[in-house]
């Protein structure tokens, strides 16, 4: 067991690496591409086995990643951002093949306009995709979660794909001590896929191509899916546990930090949790009851973990680091849905930020917090906010000001 | 915990300094966190990195608006206002800075809060993006001002982060490291660990609530190439061309047209730079047919007329 300096992108070599993976198509983007360097150098080196191909974009990346796994190989790929979205058609070819793999993207904002930090718009765009998504908080867990989502992905009540995602920058480049855990310890713990029935060899041919019409065989095909995903919820209870056993670190389905006794709780996903877990010691510092719910779990959703954590509080924020345009926080959507009819259900309130990668100051943390204990005492929501200042949008207004002299320059159509 | 923001030029070697100090915190037995801040990836231009250190885990994440040592590898970056060198420094934070210039100079320049050190600066090198084992210098410099760091985990870093170029550029920039450590081992005053947020005590974000704008506005469309000129590039130079009227024999196109920014305009017949946006990428010294432009050090442009 060593613990060295890793960043996010290197922690997740490392896991494809100790998962012993057969086949690698990738296809770069930045923040990723350190990923596929990684495992190609390694590769090269004859320090790692198993073939890479670099394939012309990622939606064959995708493609090819389904098809070797349906033929019973362990397939591990990367992406990020917009190559997430240009592959997002075979997302859900593949998926619905029920191919078993594991796909890691690094999260960054999506344009327009286009950017290179970290929001979980790309991610959550694959919500509905089939794929499991684990959501990582450090770069341990970036490691770890890549060994836990094979051994969902392969498990025959699931054999569904599985997301793992870090956050570009804030993971993807930042270096922290990493357990590398031992290539036995792992074999014990992930043993080589065993693919069963699935079959794909030399004069018995086969087809993923199914077409379906009536309605009747495809809602089957999908529903099916669905109960796969549902079933992924106590597999992973059990592997969870199982890796805890083996590794001593416990990821569960969500991360409740500082959860006993909180009158308050904020709920958040990804890297920036850990911003929110300082701000919940400091707070509980200055005498707050407040504490921090994390889903590591996306898909499927652990509703009722949820709802057993959120319930009988007094108030919960929900910090949206996406934003679905004409509704709002993603995240707060589903806490809302998770908690309709609940008899003890908590004041919910939403916040969005880190869109873009802008930071969340501790500060921001301390009002958040306070907006919410306000709003708790006097039994109503408030309206959401977006973590945005007064400075902030002086300083798009200048940069609007530039374009509007270029107008003037250009057309005389300045505005004023 | 230890909150440290290094500054410099892209090719100068930041985050590789960050990543010696951060691996030298944490072979003495610290949680580390380090990572370097990309923007423009671009030779020349400014760039930063950041190393956390602590005994306890680390979950601050991202920038790092309150240093408690700022190391600048460049002087010059100083007064360029995209660097942001002196973002956040109050009288606790060290200001360590590679230069010829001495310390009392350099307070009254800035007026800056806190306390000064200068880790006097090798021999000059004609290019900057090319000082070399700055990062090295630098790292040894920090590594001694936190005083929790020893020699011997400062050169074992080294070879741990280095140690992939070969055995002969570890030993260059271990002694360069360790030279800059040794000075600054005499140097006080040392760096002190910042506090951490208070949540009894802070100033209110100023948050608004975002207007309504028409999409003409709030569209990200740009009409034209022409707002590069809000953006003074020239900053990023660490070589600047020189166009020598005499030997110019006013061929009108070659130079101009090989710039790829578009820095350099005939008037009636005779080539002008653009300084505010010439990035010194020195194509017009390599094209011009006579030899009449020639690349001087950025920091000597102030002795010459050009």
């Amino acid at each position: 067991m060593t613990r060295l300096l890793l960043t996010g992108n290197a922690a997740a070599a490392w896991g494809a690496r100790l998962a012993e993976v057969d086949y690698i198509p990738a296809f770069p983007i930045t923040p990723q591409t350190e990923i596929i360097e990684s495992l190609g150098e390694w590769i090269d080196h004859g320090e790692m086995a198993g073939r890479m191909v670099t394939l012309e974009s990622e939606h064959s990346m995708i493609t090819a990643a389904g098809a070797a796994a349906a033929a019973g190989v362990r397939v591990f790929s990367a992406t990020s951002s917009q190559g997430l979205l240009y592959g997002m058609e075979m997302l859900y070819t593949v998926s619905g093949w029920r191919a078993p793999f594991v796909l890691t993207n690094v999260s960054r904002g999506l344009a327009s306009p286009i950017t290179l930090e970290p929001d979980h718009n790309d991610i959550l765009a694959a919500r509905d995709s089939g794929f499991l998504q684990i959501h990582c908080a450090t770069c341990q867990e970036v490691l770890d979660s890549i060994l836990l989502a094979y051994k969902l992905a392969e498990d025959p009540r699931v054999r569904l794909p599985v997301i793992v995602n870090l956050d570009g920058f804030y993971l993807s480049f930042t270096r922290e001590p990493v357990t590398l855990p031992e290539q036995d310890k792992v074999r014990e713990f992930l043993p080589p896929f065993d693919a069963e029935n699935m079959m794909f060899r030399a004069s018995a041919p086969e087809s993923q191509a199914v077409a379906v019409l009536g309605g009747g065989p495809y809602s089957y095909f999908r529903y099916e899916t669905h109960l796969a995903a549902q079933n992924a919820l106590a597999v992973y209870d059990e592997i969870a546990d199982e890796f805890s056993q083996l590794f001593g670190r416990h990821h569960g389905p969500l991360e409740c930090y500082c959860c006993d006794e909180a009158e308050y709780l904020f709920v958040m996903m990804g890297s920036f949790a850990t911003k929110a877990k300082e701000a919940v010691d400091r707070l509980r510092d200055a005498g707050w009851k407040i504490g921090l719910v994390r889903p590591r779990l996306l898909r499927p959703l652990p509703r009722e973990a949820l709802q057993n954590v959120l319930c009988g509080r007094r108030g919960v924020a929900v910090i949206d680091q996406n934003i679905s345009m004409g509704m709002g926080g993603v995240l707060h959507s589903e806490v809302t849905s998770v908690l309709y009819g609940q008899p003890d259900a908590p004041l919910l309130a939403s916040f969005i930020g880190g869109l873009g990668g802008r930071d969340i100051p501790a500060a921001e943390f301390f009002q958040i917090a306070t907006v919410l204990r306000e709003a708790a005492e006097q039994g109503s929501a408030p309206p959401p906010r977006l973590l945005y200042t007064e400075n902030e949008l002086r300083e798009v207004r200048k940069l609007q000001a530039i374009a509007s002299v270029e107008r003037e320059v250009l057309g005389g159509q300045g505005d004023e | 915990m230890y909150r440290i923001r290094f500054h410099g030029r892209g090719g100068q070697g930041m985050k590789t300094a960050s990543r010696i100090l951060g691996s030298a915190f944490f072979l003495q037995g610290y949680e580390v966190q380090d990572a370097p801040r990309y923007g423009a990836e671009r030779r020349g231009a400014p760039i930063f990195a950041f190393v956390r250190a602590d005994k306890r885990p680390i979950n601050e994440r991202g920038i790092i608006d309150k240093p408690d040592l700022i190391i600048v590898a460049d002087d010059t970056l100083v007064p360029v206002p995209a660097a942001g060198v002196l973002g956040g420094a109050d009288a606790h934070t060290l200001l360590l800075i590679n230069s010829h210039t001495d310390v009392s100079e350099w307070q009254q320049r800035l007026n800056y809060p806190g306390p000064v050190v200068v880790l006097p600066a090798p021999e000059e090198v004609v290019d900057r993006a090319e000082m070399p084992f700055i990062g090295a210098l630098c790292a040894g410099a920090a590594a001694a001002l936190t005083g929790v760091i020893e020699r011997t985990s400062l050169q074992q870093a080294i070879a741990e982060e280095l140690g992939h170029l070969g055995a002969d550029i570890v030993e260059k920039n271990s002694q360069r490291a360790l030279h800059a450590f040794d000075l600054m081992g005499r140097q006080q005053p040392r760096l002190m660990e910042g506090a951490t947020a208070d949540a009894s005590a802070w100033n209110a974000p100023e948050w608004i609530s975002l207007p309504f704008d028409e999409a003409r506005t709030a569209a990200p469309v740009i009409h034209a190439a022409d707002n590069t000129e809000a953006l003074k590039t020239g900053s990023w130079r660490t070589m600047r061309p020189v166009i020598d009227y005499e030997r110019c024999n006013k061929c009108w196109w070659v130079c101009s047209t090989f710039c790829p920014d578009g820095a350099i305009a005939v008037e009636e017949g005779t080539p002008v730079i653009d300084y505010d946006h010439c990035k010194g990428c020195l194509v017009c010294v390599a094209q011009c047919p006579p030899h009449a432009i020639e690349a001087i050090p950025e920091h000597n442009a102030g002795e010459i007329t050009p």
